[in-house]
């Protein structure tokens, strides 16, 4: 069925499984962010020392494609340097906007390559893209600080 | 006249349904909240309209002027007729929300002492239940003119809470602007206590008919209201045009929005006159097929009679109720007794968000919306992030709902998996 190639295993596993989610007491940085065609709801926190991503944690509703997907971003961003993050953050990017004409890079994004389905219903991209887009303007701000 | 109120029929007239949806599915379009399909009565109008009579309206001397004025001011009439209103007072708009700007506008322009000039201390009321296009233009007036915005709430049952109403509506109140069907709920308001209070305290009710107008007979003098807004896309009409309708006094006295070619009396370099209702309102080259379009999907639904429509509708939602009444894990979100309530169903499934559930009814053909339904406010207020919402119309029928009920059944399994 059409659906398995959005709903894989994987995705279905991190949403009734999420990592990460409960947000870090301290962090450099914390971003919300809305989907306002949907009304979902994240709130993120990164903590970054030295470059390297120490922590995301987060804490929010959505449908199962933004829930899993946020907790797969957050479980790969963490023990990366920033710049390289922020390239998988970019790579991510690349698939969700190739209308499921890209596989995706399993070396690069792990989990993230079940996201790649994705790419063929328009209507989801951007709940999978709610918590990268959240990170990478965490990151931003983080560096910033 | 059709002899009988018949579904399968009126769907042959539109050709949508001979699509092929997702998994080899028929189309079961529960989806008409947002905006209806069109039948071919309406594509041929405005198709005709382009093909035999299309020039600027109210200009030039020539035969397609003449007709193409004669079939626009024919539109109105049929708008005018449709909702016991006079001629002059129906003014054409690109939607809905445009007609409910520009009110707002119109009255934000109103100069001191007129009995539209709105001042610190005056007062905007409003619901929780309203769509942001009859909520955010309200706000803006409020914060452009100092006024306070306040509003009836919504009771856990979806209805209002007209409890306070003499106190909201106090001798302060300028505007009372309200929805007469929640898009989300359901839920129809009753307007006789609200309008009579708004009267008593000289304030105007503005009412949001998006979600009336389509679905049962309106009559603007029975209801006593002053302004009134719907758009043609939801009620079998074409997108790109809508109606303003106000009492002749009130638009006679009110400043225009948009300004321009058509609405004007005279124009010097420095000056200008308005033109009365409604080319006061209408500057410019107008959405013309489109009227005529709109024209067309009022004759439609005045040959399927506005009390079959309004019946047919509810039998079908109290049939819709009582099977999501029996669902497990499921939960309607608005009244559950179908006494004045639309076909609007919203509903929440336990742990399936309604992005999901729209995506799994997708894959069997089943058209919904899912989200905050341009009403965010009553959805914090509810608590919730969304809800599935199921709105039907004249070319659904029990096999729709059975198909709905079916896809429900099929997400939880999804997701229980
Ligand atoms: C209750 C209500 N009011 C206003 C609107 C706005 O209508 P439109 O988008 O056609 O201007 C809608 C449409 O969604 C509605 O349901």
């Amino acid at each position: 069925m059409e659906l398995d190639s959005l709903y894989q295993e994987v995705i279905l596993d991190h949403y009734k499984h999420p990592l990460n989610k409960k947000l870090s007491p301290t962090f450099t940085a914390q971003v919300h962010h809305v989907n306002p065609s949907c009304g979902d709801e994240i709130t993120l926190n990164v903590n970054i020392s030295d470059g390297i991503v120490t922590s995301v944690t987060w804490e929010g509703v959505g449908c199962s494609i933004s829930q899993a997907s946020t907790s797969i971003a957050s479980d790969l961003m963490t023990g990366k340097n920033l710049d390289e993050a922020l390239k998988i953050v970019e790579s991510f990017s690349d698939l969700m906007s190739s209308k499921g004409t890209m596989a995706g890079d399993e070396d690069i994004l792990e989990d993230g390559v079940a996201l790649a389905g994705v790419s063929k219903f328009p209507a989801r991209i951007k709940c999978a893209l709610l918590g990268w887009m959240a990170f990478k303007d965490a990151a931003i701000q983080s560096s910033k600080n | 006249m059709k002899p009988m109120f018949s579904p399968a029929e009126i769907r042959k007239d539109f050709p949508i349904f001979s699509k092929v949806m997702r998994g080899g599915n028929r189309l079961v379009y529960l989806d008409s909240g947002a905006t209806s399909q069109k039948p071919r009565q309406v594509l041929d109008a405005e198709r005709n309209f382009y093909e035999q009579s299309n020039a600027a309206v109210h200009r030039g001397a020539h035969l397609l002027a003449e007709e193409a004025s004669i079939a626009y001011e024919g539109a109105r009439q049929v708008l005018t007729n449709f909702l016991n209103a006079e001629v002059d007072e129906v003014v054409f708009t690109k939607s809905a929300t445009e007609s409910i700007n520009a009110l707002a506008y119109s009255i934000g322009n109103s100069e001191n002492g007129s009995r539209f000039a709105l001042k610190a201390g005056d007062r905007i009321v409003v619901s929780e239940i309203e769509h942001h296009a009859n909520l955010i233009p309200w706000q803006l007036l409020a914060k452009r003119t100092g006024a306070e915005l306040v509003w009836f709430s919504v009771d856990p049952d979806g209805r209002l809470d007209l409890s306070n109403l003499e106190e909201l509506v106090n001798a302060s109140t300028k505007i009372v602007a309200i929805t007469h069907q929640s898009n989300v709920l359901g839920t129809i308001v009753p307007l006789k206590d609200i309008v009579s209070r708004a009267h008593a305290v000289g304030a105007v009710v503005v009412l949001d008919a998006c979600q009336s107008a389509p679905h049962f007979a309106i009559d603007v003098k029975a209801l006593d209201i002053d302004f009134l807004a719907f758009s043609a896309h939801k009620a079998l009409g074409p997108t790109g045009i809508g109606i303003l309708w106000g009492r002749r006094e009130f638009l006679n006295s009110m400043e225009p929005f948009l300004t321009g070619g058509s609405m004007i009396e005279s124009v010097t370099m420095t000056e200008a006159k308005w033109a009365p209702s409604p080319k006061r309102f209408e500057a410019g080259v107008p959405n013309m097929a489109q009227a005529v379009g709109f024209a067309a999907a009022i004759n439609y639904l005045n040959e399927l009679g506005m009390d079959n429509v309004a019946k047919h509708e509810h039998d079908l939602t109290s049939y819709a109720l009582k099977k999501f009444l029996q669902l497990d894990k499921v939960e309607v979100i608005g009244p559950k007794n179908n006494v004045d309530r639309g076909s609007v169903i919203s509903f929440t499934i336990d742990g399936i968000h309604p992005h999901d559930v729209g995506q799994v009814l997708d894959q069997y053909g089943v058209a919904v919306r899912t989200g905050h339904h341009c009403a965010w406010p009553l959805m914090r207020k509810l608590g919730l992030v969304g809800t599935t919402r199921a709105s039907f119309y004249v070319y659904n029928d029990e096999a729709d709902v059975d198909v709905l009920i079916d896809s429900i059944l099929e997400a939880q399994k999804y997701f229980k998996g």
